[in-house]
């Protein structure tokens, strides 16, 4: 009878818990979103009621226009880049530090785990030890060489120094490890050679964690910074994330804040598209690379 | 470790090696062995001389206030970064395993602030907290607090932490789920036989079963503020106002880029260098110690 209740009891507090649970998550939610909510509004709102601070909570009347601006002649008074040709830039870069990373660390990964050949551990902890050179450590001499090597304002100097990547080359020399040695066996009794192996076997058996690696490196590469900020100043080459933090000045009061929010929204879209569509091979990015 | 059945030949492997080992060799260890020797050299004041004066500019930078300033505001940057990302994901990735019901819809809802940039999201809070056309930045100040982050750097402080922490609190959020999920039900059920009340539960049971994860977290996220929170200090408050906001990375580009001093530069991203190593070795040994679990 007393355990009756006391199960009674503990389903009630559960079942209160749980309710507790889906308020704290609806609320962080909430929180998470408002950011995000507030700048979609501003971005459909004209400058004037902006910038006497008069931002509403829902969207106004002025949207189409403000994107128009945006993406056609880009803030107006400050003579910025227009949107639609940043996105472009944003987009060539992310695709070559994506692609270029996955198509390097593919074939060094392949290199050491396939082949047996002198100064083979010591070419891998090379790559290793990029883990711990990030490009913000370094800024100087990096950009010295970029100069040296004439590649200032080029897509070359943008993406190039990007693409090595210890991370990627650990997870693929990992999954390599797994693929059982009968494959390779097979393969040889077949008369296939190293390159044909490669192409018609493990190519298409990695196909998820190149998907899954493909998506953490296009928002790296979509979201770089410090290197665009340094490498380009030819305003045609200017990226989006760059070149909206360039409209924002020192954050006047005065800026065309409704063309600054519609490309804000414009800068996010694309990279937070990415990670909703494709959330099950971000998971599995993000979780087996751990970095 | 190693595969038993390989191909064989030389020059193939060496072709394939080749990209990744010419990016890294040009772009990454030479810039990095150039960092090493300009920051043994030094420049007179119309850039015509160079000489060596060996460990003088380590002196000279961690004698400078200035770079003492940057080193104590990255302290706390980092700490503040580290611990609201980790608690708050923590908190509601708790929530998130509790409520089985709806699981994938909050986590599709918490995880996209990951692919906002750095920049980006220093732009949605500047939004917020722009004292003149800011929501909260004007209800602050007509709630009598005057707040204006370009003036006062407790405030820019506060707002390049909270602009940082919102975007890390998703990838801390991924992670604390997925161990929390990893639990044995077993576990959790046997201390709640015991009479073992909800909270108490939490700090004697789960959280030391997630102390791996944790921990692993904590140097992803001091990695993260250390490294990656360039753009939010840059779009955000470019160091302001006054030095309040100039985190070591940030003093490294000023000195660099805006002031050209190359050798104080160079040592202090030696000494920076120094520090993600001693990270990244932490990490590893850690992570290699986890897989013997």
């Amino acid at each position: 009878m007393q355990d009756a209740v006391l199960a009674r009891q503990a389903m009630a507090r559960q079942r209160r818990g749980r309710w507790l649970a889906h308020a704290a998550l609806a609320l962080g939610v909430l929180i998470f979103a408002f950011p995000i909510w507030i700048t979609l509004v501003g971005s459909t709102h004209d400058a004037a009621t902006i910038g006497r601070g008069d931002v509403p909570l829902l969207p106004g009347g002025h949207g189409l226009e403000n994107f128009s601006t945006a993406l056609g002649e880009g803030g107006g008074r400050m003579h910025t880049t227009p949107a639609a040709g940043m996105l472009l830039n944003s987009a060539i870069m992310a695709l070559l530090i994506a692609g270029g990373k996955i198509a390097i660390s593919l074939l060094s990964a392949y290199a050491v785990v396939f082949f047996r050949f002198p100064l083979r551990m010591a070419a891998f902890w090379t790559i290793f030890i990029t883990l711990m050179l990030p490009v913000e450590v370094r800024i100087i001499p990096t950009y010295q060489v970029i100069v040296n090597l004439d590649l200032f304002n080029s897509f070359t100097g943008l993406t190039l120094p990007l693409i090595a990547s210890a991370t990627a080359t650990l997870l693929f020399r990992q999954f390599f490890l797994t693929i059982p040695d009968e494959y390779v066996e097979a393969a040889q009794l077949d008369g296939a050679g190293p390159l044909r192996f490669f192409r018609d076997i493990l190519l298409p058996l990695s196909v998820t964690n190149i998907a899954a690696m493909g998506v953490i490196l296009f928002i790296y590469g979509w979201n770089q910074y410090l290197w665009p900020l340094l490498i380009i100043n030819d305003r045609s080459m200017e990226t989006i994330v760059v070149g909206l933090a360039k409209m924002i000045g020192s954050g006047d009061t005065q800026n065309e804040w409704n063309t600054i929010m519609a490309t804000a929204v414009l800068a996010m879209t694309p990279p937070v598209l990415v990670v909703v569509l494709l959330q099950r091979w971000f998971i599995k990015g993000l979780t087996e690379t751990e970095k | 470790m190693d595969r038993k059945v390989i191909f064989k030949g030389r020059a193939l492997p060496a072709l394939l090696l080749l990209p990744q080992l010419a990016v890294t060799l040009v772009f990454f260890i030479w810039p990095a062995a150039m960092a090493v020797w300009q920051s043994l050299l030094q420049q007179d004041a119309f850039g015509l001389s160079t000489e060596f004066v060996g460990l003088e500019n380590f002196a000279d930078v961690v004698a400078d206030p200035a770079w003492r300033g940057a080193a104590a505001n990255t302290a706390v940057f980092a700490s503040s970064v580290a611990m609201l990302a980790l608690g708050v994901a923590l908190f509601l990735a708790v929530q998130a395993d509790k409520a089985i019901r709806g699981q994938r819809f909050y986590r599709t809802m918490l995880i996209w602030p990951y692919a906002v940039a750095p920049a980006i999201s220093a732009v949605l809070w500047l939004f917020l907290f722009h004292p003149n056309i800011g929501l909260i930045g004007r209800a602050l100040n007509a709630a009598g607090v005057m707040w204006d982050y370009q003036l006062n750097g407790g405030q820019a402080m506060l707002l390049v932490v909270i602009a940082s922490a919102w975007k890390q609190v998703s990838y801390n959020f991924i992670f604390f789920l997925a161990g929390l999920q990893s639990i044995p039900k077993s576990v959790l059920e046997a201390a709640a036989i015991d009479g073992a009340r909800p909270l108490r539960r939490f700090w004697t049971v789960v959280f030391p079963l997630l102390s791996p994860t944790t921990f692993f977290l904590l140097v992803v996220n001091l990695v993260y503020a250390f490294f990656d929170t360039f753009g939010v200090i840059h779009a955000l408050t470019k160091g302001g106002p006054g030095k309040a906001t100039e985190t070591l990375i940030y003093k490294v580009y000023v000195d660099g880029v805006d002031n050209l001093n190359l050798g104080s530069s160079a040592a202090q991203s030696v000494l920076l260098m120094v520090f993600v190593i001693a990270l990244t070795v932490v990490q590893f040994r850690f992570i290699e110690r986890r897989v013997h679990y």
